[in-house]
């Protein structure tokens, strides 16, 4: 069967999402009700495309997209491999989900600012997608800077507190995008190509260049600061915090994970895996910054009262884990393994937790840990989500955690035999981010369900749960929280994995 | 080696039931109805398969496609695994049933959530009995340990939320060490299969990586905490704040049997029984039980609060078991197997005794149950029968196991090490402590006069479907011991077998399996 347009999906999928931001401007003014319907059925339509492609890539292998039939090297060129197509799942799914949900939260916190928001939500989605199916470097940073200002203004939409921390989201935020600049123009000036295929075909007997060297720190630090790798997170727990709840969600679940992406693909597609073993130290320095920010940011969330800061910082911690599987991927392919697994794990897990916290305000506007005495008797479907997801965050299995934690002490088990000590330090420090995670949010299922200091309000039980278009979401990514757990255990994605490691270039599915 | 999906129903009636019961609380009969139907359902699916089980077959649900071979989940039925999940179902029933009759008579709070964690518990147990490897085992492991905090904090009191933080501490904890273990035994040898007479590639690497060995069995003890070995065993006693059903079979059986189940899994399949004797680890092994019975015997004299006192039994119980696997030997590890079924049979009548107490007349100290005997006659027979059976005196069962773990040190002694004698010693002790600790509760009952002697002592059971269950467990207590001696006769053996759920032709299928004659 083939599918209407199929040739065109790696540019459709961001041309319909950028146009759909247009239309939903235009007819917004006419009927401010349309916003919403729009945007969820470009989403839908962009997944089914996403699908569509990942079937495709798996039956014929990458395809390339010239865009306006220009060849590169100077034509920009799209690329959609196995890799890519999984993420753009990644992303697109989340958004859907998101989106459903935030129909009745942005009519509550945003009453006036409807059309705009799903205008900006729409452009936001653009830029995610662009910067996946890109093949260039120069085209990703473009759409980096759309995905970027397009959340700026969605954070900064809650207005109040917002807008600081917009303001400095908007600070941080240019200076990584400044710097993953300056390593693409590096490349540029050593190389006079910014198309990734090419590049890495150039630059294997430039690696002893300076300038290539500075490249890849400025990209590593530059995508360092827009995931919130520790310690450069600084700009993002008041982000997550302040935002507008569904926007929360959206930027927890995806606007990291793409900016985990374009690190992975500039690092295993531009400058090969063979760089990273010719400069044995760089990979064990960014396996001990993420062990350390596994460990911080676990800490630091322990610290917060507020429950969408415990999050934020929880995220910090999490994409500890995913850069602690690319630090390992040199030396065992398990690590790769766990860091593209945890990309849709916790864009999964962290989704569901921010959609639970919304829902917390929605309704009855609790922001503290400590109000939350009695939750699980007024929102039992909101707290029963929140509950597994934060049971798959512990990493109880069979959960998404659980998978991801298991793939990444097979890596580190690996590492043991070329570098005991971190090898094993590693073991540890998963092992205690466990019982990290375990201390932060088990605290707050105790409170919804268990603690009854006999103070307050809460003993109105009356069930106040939120509107069915609101719990659906959260339940639907609950479940796929075990569900997804469970295949990754089976090996349903195997294949796939298989096809993906074989693309970035580290040898198939690891053996035993 | 057949294949089945019998084992992948048996998870489901209570995965099913769960979710029921949670969308079901509104009506108490129907959520209790359907309990009661799960776990008939699941002790009717576990029969079905005794029989290939005895005819040495191992029933095994494999899924097609797992990560990589050894890794991946996967169910199978051994004799062994039979005994634990016969053991978990079978009481199931009766516990769900004594349940209905506790939380009614109490009027407890947050009965959903009860039986909904309770379907879940269940679940897990069920699951370790029934994994094939250690991924697998693990993956139920964890969902018990989570499962049950909720029962464990059913009271929401700050005593209970501290027991609940405890309990996570340590069992939570554990599971870390374990899937180390897990993780290493599969970097190691590129397998977690439970393997008659252990995992090959393990032993080989004996001679020259002994200390990685004996390192790992470590980390599995650890993991296993469960079995609340001294001095790591002090969540046990305080679980005991929750519910008494609770406490019967999950703090009394499936949790703490799902710990030394384990242990027997790892000495047995993983490691076998070979290579734990090269490595001398059966000795450790074996001190650290014989310490854990000594120490939690003496523990268990000066406690006041019956259901606490129960929990160090368990303690010491457990290291029955514990000993018997150490000891490598044939009798020993029988032994140990047997103690499993028997043991849950005589300590979930002791801990229901304790609650048809508790909800006949609120006592829970032991010293405040002065004539209680005579006015609750057939829960003091039914606490009576269990005592005798923890001490080890015929006419109950628990004398039977008892017998055979004092074979296995005797048989220790002649082929593995002289040292070995001392555990005989050691358990002679602890048997000699089980009667200081338990007949005085007898005394208290049968011989005190209750404090501010009422005029004529009036019988007052708690309510039939609280005493039933307690008096069907007792006198299943005696039934195993009978079938024991009855089998011999030719004429009565099938029935005695049938009765007795072929505990015994189960041993003996699972002796086999560990050492291969």
């Amino acid at each position: 069967m083939t599918w209407f347009l199929a040739e065109h999906y790696p540019v459709l999928v961001i041309v319909i999402s950028m146009f759909a931001a247009f239309t939903i401007l235009i007819a917004g003014w006419l009927n401010k009700k349309v916003a919403f319907p729009i945007s969820l059925a470009t989403i839908f339509i962009q997944l089914l495309m996403a699908f569509s492609m990942l079937k495709r890539v798996l039956a014929e292998g990458p395809i390339h997209y010239k865009l306006g039939g220009w060849a590169p090297p100077w034509g920009i060129e799209y690329v959609i491999d196995t890799f890519n197509a999984y993420v753009l799942i990644v992303i697109l799914l989340l958004s859907f989900i998101c989106a459903i949900y935030s129909k009745r939260s942005v009519e509550k916190e945003l009453p006036l600012k409807i059309v705009p928001f799903y205008s900006v939500f729409q452009l936001l989605i653009t830029g995610l997608c662009g910067i996946v199916v890109t093949g260039d470097i120069f085209n990703l940073y473009v759409f980096l800077e759309i995905s970027a200002l397009a959340s700026y203004a969605l954070i900064a939409v809650a207005g109040g507190r917002a807008l600081k921390a917009s303001y400095n989201y908007v600070i941080m935020g240019s200076m990584g995008a400044c710097f993953y600049l300056l390593g693409a123009g590096f490349l540029y000036a050593v190389t006079g190509t910014l198309n990734m295929a090419d590049l890495s075909a150039l630059l294997p007997p430039l690696y002893g260049n300076r300038a290539v060297q500075a490249a890849f720190v400025f990209f590593a630090v530059g995508m360092g600061i827009k995931m919130a790798l520790f310690p450069l997170h600084v700009w993002q727990p008041d982000a997550y915090t302040y935002a507008p709840s569904a926007v929360s969600a959206i930027i927890a679940a995806t606007m990291s994970k793409v900016s985990v992406y374009a690190l992975i693909r500039v690092i295993f597609s531009v400058f090969t895996i063979k760089f990273l073993q010719s400069y044995g130290g760089v990979e064990i320095a960014l396996c001990w910054i993420a062990a350390i920010g596994i460990i911080a940011g676990s800490v630091l969330a322990i610290q917060q009262t507020k429950l969408k800061r415990m999050l934020a910082y929880s995220s910090i911690a999490q994409i500890g884990y995913i850069v602690l599987g690319i630090g390992l991927a040199p030396i065992s392919a398990w690590g790769l393994v766990g860091a593209i697994a945890h990309i849709l794990n916790h864009a999964i897990m962290k989704g569901c937790l921010f959609l639970a916290a919304g829902a917390f305000i929605y309704k009855l506007n609790l922001w503290d840990i400590k109000d939350f005495e009695g939750l699980g008797k007024k929102m039992p479907f909101a707290s029963a989500a929140f509950t597994l997801a934060a049971i798959a965050m512990i990493g109880v299995p069979p959960c998404t955690g659980f998978a991801t934690k298991l793939f990444l002490l097979f890596a580190s088990l690996e590492a043991t035999a070329t570098m005991p000590i971190s090898g094993y330090a590693f073991v540890v420090i998963l092992m205690i981010s466990t019982l990290l995670n375990l201390a932060y949010f088990w605290r707050i299922v105790d409170r919804i369900y268990f603690v009854n200091s006999g103070n307050g309000h809460h003993h109105d039980t009356k069930k106040a749960d939120v509107p069915l278009s609101m719990v659906v979401p959260m339940l639907l990514l609950a479940v796929l929280c075990i569900v997804v757990g469970i295949l990754w255990l089976t090996g349903v994605f195997a294949p796939m994995m298989d096809q993906m490691l074989c693309e970035l270039g580290v040898g198939g599915m690891p053996q035993w | 080696m057949v294949e089945m999906l019998t084992p992948l129903l048996v998870l489901l009636c209570p995965l099913i039931a769960a979710p029921l019961i949670f969308l079901l609380g509104k009506w108490p009969n129907i959520r209790e109805g359907v309990a009661i139907i799960a776990s008939i359902a699941t002790f009717s699916l576990v029969l079905s398969m005794i029989r290939p089980v005895l005819d040495g077959d191992v029933i095994r649900c494999t899924f097609s496609q797992t990560l990589l071979p050894g890794l991946g989940i996967g169910l199978k039925v051994d004799a062994f695994g039979m005994l634990f999940a016969l053991t978990s179902s079978s009481l199931w029933i009766l516990v769900t049933f004594y349940s209905i009759g506790y939380m009614r008579s109490l009027k407890e709070h947050a009965q959903t959530r009860f039986y909904f964690s309770f379907a879940l518990a269940i679940f897990g147990a069920l699951g370790i009995a029934m994994s094939s490897n250690l991924l697998t085992l693990f993956i139920f492991y964890e969902i018990l340990t989570v499962s049950t905090y909720a029962l464990v904090v059913h009271d929401q009191t700050a005593e209970a939320l501290s027991a609940g933080h405890k309990y996570f501490a340590y069992l939570l904890t554990s599971g870390c060490f374990f899937l180390f273990g897990l993780v290493m035994v599969y970097y190691l040898t590129g397998t977690t299969d439970f393997t008659n007479g252990g995992i090959a590639a393990l032993a080989a690497l004996n001679p020259a990586h002994k200390w990685t060995l004996i390192i790992l069995f470590v980390c599995f003890l650890f993991g296993f905490l469960k079995a609340a070995w001294m001095p790591f065993h002090s969540w046990l006693p305080a679980a005991m704040v929750a519910p008494t059903p609770v406490s019967a079979l999950l703090h009394a059986v499936a949790v703490v049997k799902a710990g030394v189940f384990g242990i027997v899994r790892i000495v047995c399949f993983i490691y076998g029984v070979d290579l734990m004797t090269s490595l001398g680890l059966g000795l450790l092994l074996a001190c650290i039980a014989g310490f854990t019975m000594i120490v939690s015997n003496l523990f268990a004299i000066g406690q006041d609060n019956l259901k606490r006192r129960l929990a160090y039994s368990t303690i010491n119980q457990l290291s029955y078991i514990l000993l018997g696997a150490a000891l490598l030997t044939e009798p020993g590890i029988r032994g140990a197997m047997m103690h499993i079924p028997f043991h849950g049979y005589m300590k979930i009548t002791l801990f229901m005794c304790a609650g048809a107490i508790m909800v006949a007349t609120g006592k829970k100290n032991i010293s405040e149950m002065g004539g209680i005997g005579k006015t609750m006659p057939i829960t003091m027979l039914a606490f009576t029968i269990g005592a005798l059976g923890m001490c080890g005196i015929p006419p109950v069962v628990g004398f039977i196991s008892k017998w055979y773990l004092c074979m296995g040190t005797y048989v220790a002694y002649e082929t593995i090490s002289p040292v070995m004698i001392i555990f005989l010693f050691v358990l002679l002790i602890a048997s000699l402590l089980d009667v200081v600790y338990f007949f005085p509760i007898l005394h208290t009952a049968f011989f005190k006069e209750p404090e501010g002697a009422v005029a004529e002592p009036k019988v007052k059971e708690s309510t039939s479907l609280v005493v039933i269950p307690l008096a069907i467990t007792a006198i299943f207590s005696v039934i195993f011991f009978l079938a024991f001696i009855l089998r011999p006769v030719e004429m009565l053996a099938p029935y005695v077998d049938m009765l007795s759920m072929y505990i015994y032709d189960l041993v003996d299928v699972a002796i086999g399996n560990v050492i291969p004659s």
